[in-house]
């Protein structure tokens, strides 16, 4: 991927003296200060940052942060004070008022508001095509194209209403089929759910995310909110006082907050929602291949004292797990035999999760798990590490930033595993020592 | 307190009849319009018989502003025919109608100028108080220094009072259309004509509708006292009936000036809603 926009250096200072109030940011005053000092307003100040294309890259910041300032910079809304912002090659700063117009019919699609900003004396259909009719698109042309996007957007039959007849989520959907009907790459939306209920909210962003995976627009978008933020965004900025302080990841960003700042947002963040169980994975100690017999396995899993074990073939592929009382059960019945074939049945089906998938809902399954850990595989369901509920546990609390990062010491993932040892016994299975990689066969 | 008089009096009788001179075939050019319009619209009213344009108006009203409406305005204007006042009727509403084609023709313009002009806005400001607050009756008299007595003063004087409140709602309903939906244009790579026609005008409607209507109101009010200088219509009958004292024939004249007016209300009234609404 390639980045679709890079801004440098932008500062965006309301006022009539900018010049001295970048002089004095420069020198290390504070935004207050100007403010009292010099009566200039800091919009934005020192912003570099670059979005990919194809990403949801976020804004995110408190009333004033400066982050809706940023936005509508990007689009030129607003006049840049110095800078570059640089869309597609393109210094958007130098171009005149006409061919900027013409560039934002080409690269955005146009944007999408807290309270909808769609045209109330037109039907659904004549607000979605409005972008279309803007740029000179012939009426049958642009109506049919219109129509598809309010299927996909799942207004279907509403074409001729008008938004005044429409509920507020179904309004949102006008505004964000408005924005996609044009065919361009880049779509801002400045707090779009922000004044949505909490569960409509929710299902737009779903189905923003759905939409995204299909359209694979590059959304810049602008949140009061940091679930949100760290719900829809693949990249996040927070802002204050018109700076960035931290971009990153939801995953960087909770585990290393940059700052006081962002450490007391984060606090509140329900941490369940935003790490993956790629993050609190542990590696695989020990599993057991497909050809291996029924002796060798009980070998492997006595060595390490585990309840059960992980089974896959020689490409690390998940085949199923197999538990150790039950298989010391059957080399116990079958004492004599000298060949003893491994018996199909004692391999059941493994629990396993996608790396990326939320740990709340990793915790679900895991209260529905009878037996064994649960696996984490990547893609292409290889093998990639597994979750205790010690691990669950301590990537919930207090302080987990510090242990994040060694979770792969010993000492540390068998203490965490402490309390609720007696809970369930497959928790030993990911033992201290000992590494996968080291078997011969691998 | 001064030792003499400032003669105000003298300066704009002087700048008249200076104006009325000078530039003499810019008023007959100017009266040749209003006569115009007002024949055309009155003629093509008398065409009608008078039961044909009480179901044209009747028409109009119910579908601007519903069937109850529209059953006072037959009623009404049958009132009107029967007690011998349809020429004064049909007069009246040509002054209006002309007078408030004016004013829409020139008010439209500076209220949308107005509202994309901070400078423009503070200077026409005053100048429609000033319009405003004046005693209607004295529009009259530099209306008929310029163009004598008769009809086009009478529109010229209907037009200046009725003028304000169209250019006051214009420009307030564009300056009222939301900041973001002019950001989304604008976001969409809106030309400013774009933005003035696809969004600021209709999103301001409703309140430009409203200026209409006011201004027709106020139109009509001036009409009548219109008549003071001769430009015919209701009025002269309300005239007649004040300076004959009779109290009946005043009160008929001034009874279908209120059906008229009630009329007029709810059709331009409709038109807003309707904006609004659909």
């Amino acid at each position: 991927m390639s980045d679709i926009i890079t801004v440098r250096n932008l500062y965006k200072i309301f006022g009539d003296k900018p010049k001295v109030a970048i002089k004095a940011l420069k020198e290390g005053m504070s935004k207050d200060d100007i403010l009292r000092k010099h009566k200039q307003i800091v919009g934005v100040q020192d912003i570099n940052f670059s979005v990919q294309e194809g990403e949801i890259f976020v804004l995110m910041g408190l009333s004033g942060s400066g982050k809706s300032t940023l936005q509508r910079l990007i689009n030129r809304l607003h006049e840049p004070t110095s800078g570059e912002i640089v869309i597609k090659g393109t210094d958007i700063v130098k171009l005149n008022m006409k061919d900027l117009r013409e560039f934002r019919q080409k690269n955005f699609c146009g944007m999408v508001f807290q309270n909808f900003a769609i045209l109330p004396h037109r039907t659904v259909l004549g607000n979605v095509e409005f972008g279309l009719e803007l740029q000179g698109v012939d009426k049958e042309e642009r109506q049919e194209k219109a129509r598809k996007i309010i299927r996909l957007v799942g207004l279907e039959g509403n074409e001729e209403n008008y938004p005044s007849q429409l509920s507020g989520g179904m309004q949102q959907r006008v505004g964000l089929a408005r924005g996609l009907a044009v065919d361009a790459d880049i779509l801002l939306m400045d707090e779009a759910f922000s004044a949505l209920d909490p569960l409509i909210r929710r299902q737009m962003q779903d189905e923003l995310l759905e939409l995204q995976s299909r359209m694979k627009k590059t959304i810049l978008f602008v949140t009061h909110d940091l679930d949100e933020a760290f719900r829809l965004g693949d990249r996040i900025a927070i802002m204050k006082d018109g700076l960035i302080v931290q971009m990153g990841t939801a995953e960087e960003i909770i585990s290393k907050p940059a700052d006081d700042y962002v450490k007391t947002f984060v606090e509140d963040m329900d941490r369940s929602a935003v790490l993956t169980a790629g993050t609190i994975m542990l590696p695989v100690k020990e599993r057991a291949f497909t050809g291996d017999g029924p002796r060798t396995i009980l070998r492997k899993i006595r060595r390490f004292g585990l309840s059960g074990i992980l089974v896959t073939d020689s490409k690390r592929h998940l085949q199923g797990y197999i538990i150790a009382k039950e298989l010391a059960e059957y080399v116990e019945k079958n004492k004599g035999k000298e060949d003893l074939k491994m018996d199909p049945s004692l391999v059941r089906e493994a629990l396993h999760v996608d790396r990326d998938m939320p740990l709340n809902e990793v915790i679900n399954i895991y209260q529905e798990a009878d037996y064994g850990p649960i696996a984490v595989v990547d893609a292409g369901q290889r093998l990639e590490g597994v979750i205790v509920r010690g691990a669950i546990i301590a990537a919930l609390s207090e302080g987990y930033e510090v242990e994040l990062n060694d979770s792969s010491e010993p000492t540390e993932s068998t203490e965490s595993r402490g309390p609720s040892e007696s809970s369930k016994s497959s928790e030993s299975h990911a033992p201290p020592d000992a590494s996968a990689s080291s078997r011969p066969g691998d | 307190m001064l030792p003499f008089r400032i003669p105000i009096r003298d300066w704009i009788s002087t700048a008249v009849d200076y104006l009325v001179s000078e530039y003499a075939a810019v008023f007959d050019a100017f009266s040749a319009l209003v006569y115009f319009l007002v024949d055309n619209f009155k003629d093509g009213m008398m065409y009608l018989h008078p039961l044909a344009l009480i179901i044209v108006i009747a028409a109009i009203t119910l579908k601007m502003a519903g069937w109850r409406v529209a059953l006072f305005a037959v009623l009404g204007l049958m009132l009107s025919e029967n007690i011998g006042l349809w020429r004064a009727f049909v007069e009246t509403l040509a002054l209006v109608l002309t007078a408030e084609l004016l004013v829409m023709v020139v008010g439209l313009p500076l209220g949308v100028f107005a509202a994309r002009n901070d400078r423009f806005h503070s200077i026409i400001r005053p100048v429609l108080d000033f319009m405003q607050t004046m005693p209607a009756f004295v529009y009259l008299i530099p209306a008929v220094m310029f163009f004598g007595l008769g009809l086009v003063p009478g529109v010229v004087a209907t037009f200046v009072f009725a003028l304000p409140p169209l250019i006051r709602l214009t420009n307030l309903g564009i300056r009222q259309v939301p900041k973001e939906l002019v950001e989304a244009a604008d976001a969409f790579g809106a030309t400013g004509s774009q933005k003035l026609f696809k969004v600021q005008i209709p999103v301001a409607m409703p309140t430009i509708m409203a200026g209409v209507n006011q201004s027709i109101m106020l139109g009509l009010s001036m009409v009548v006292i219109a008549a003071m200088i001769g430009a015919g219509g209701l009025g002269e009958d309300v005239l007649r009936g004040i300076q004959r004292l009779q109290v009946g024939q005043g009160f008929e004249a001034g009874l279908v000036v209120v059906i008229m007016a009630i009329i007029l209300d709810r059709i331009t009234a409709g038109l807003g809603e309707q904006r609004s609404t659909t």
